[in-house]
C-alpha cells in the first residue's frame, strides 16, 4: 500500500533557515525600520538582551514567519510579517499567533491547528511549522 | 533607475553571481538571494528612492528580477509625483 504525501492527508509542513548573521546587519542597517516591519512589540520585547542574543532571536522568529506562509500557500500577496507572530509563553514554549490576512489564509485552508518549534547554532537560525488543515 | 537598483542587489541581495553577469530578467532568487535578504532589498530600495512598498506588492515576484523591481517603482515613483 503506497504511503500518501502529507498534503494528502491534511497536514502541511514549513522549514526555513537563517544566517544570524544576516539578521545582526539588517538590524546594524534599517534599525527601528527593520525591527518594526518585520517583529511585534512582544517579539522585540521577547529577544531582549545581548546584541548576539537579540539577533538569534529575531532569526528564528523570521525563519517561524517564513515557514508560516509556506504552510499559509499564499497565492498573491503574502501576509505582512507581523500578521505572524511568535508569541512566548512565560514557561519558554513559543506558539504562532495569527491575525488580518495571515488568519484568513489560515481559516480558507481550514487550518485548525499549528505547531512551532524553533532553534540556533553555529550562527544559523530555523524553525519548522506543521499544521493540521481540513481543505487539502 | 536601473543602476541604482543594481547597486542595491549588489549591496544587499547577497548574490552568488556578481549582478553584473545578470540580466534584467534573471531570476535574482535562483542567483542566491534568500527570503531574508530580499527584505534587506525591499528597505534599501525604499530608501534609495524614498518609497514605501505597500502590502500587496509584498510578494516574491515583486523582487524576483531587475525588471520586476524596476516595474514596481516605477509605479511607486510615479504615483508619489500625482
Amino acid at each position: 500500500m503506497p504511503i500518501e504525501g502529507a498534503a494528502a492527508g491534511g497536514l502541511r509542513a514549513g522549514a526555513d533557515l537563517v544566517e544570524i548573521a544576516q539578521v545582526a546587519e539588517s538590524i546594524s542597517r534599517f534599525g527601528d525600520r527593520y525591527l518594526k516591519r518585520l517583529f511585534t512589540d512582544h517579539e522585540i520585547d521577547s529577544c531582549r538582551g545581548e546584541p548576539s542574543v537579540t539577533a538569534a532571536g529575531l532569526a528564528a522568529r523570521f525563519a517561524a514567519k517564513e515557514a508560516a506562509v509556506k504552510v499559509l500557500r499564499p497565492s498573491a500577496a503574502r501576509p505582512d510579517w507581523r500578521s505572524i507572530e511568535v508569541v512566548r509563553h512565560p514557561a519558554g514554549w513559543c506558539d504562532l499567533h495569527l491575525t488580518g490576512e495571515a488568519r484568513r489564509l489560515a481559516e480558507e485552508a481550514g487550518i485548525s491547528k499549528l505547531a512551532l518549534s524553533m532553534s540556533h547554532e553555529a550562527g544559523m537560525a530555523g524553525a519548522v511549522v506543521v499544521a493540521v488543515c481540513f481543505s487539502d | 533607475m536601473e543602476v541604482q537598483i543594481r547597486q542595491v542587489l549588489a549591496e544587499h541581495a547577497r548574490l552568488a553571481v556578481d549582478i553584473g553577469t545578470l540580466g534584467d530578467r534573471d531570476d535574482l532568487y535562483q542567483a542566491g538571494m534568500t527570503s531574508h535578504a530580499s527584505v534587506s532589498v525591499m528597505l534599501a530600495l525604499e530608501d534609495a528612492f524614498d518609497v514605501e512598498f505597500p502590502e500587496r506588492m509584498l510578494r516574491k515576484a515583486t523582487f524576483e528580477s531587475v525588471a520586476a523591481i524596476k516595474e514596481a517603482l516605477s509605479e511607486l515613483c510615479s504615483a508619489a509625483v500625482d
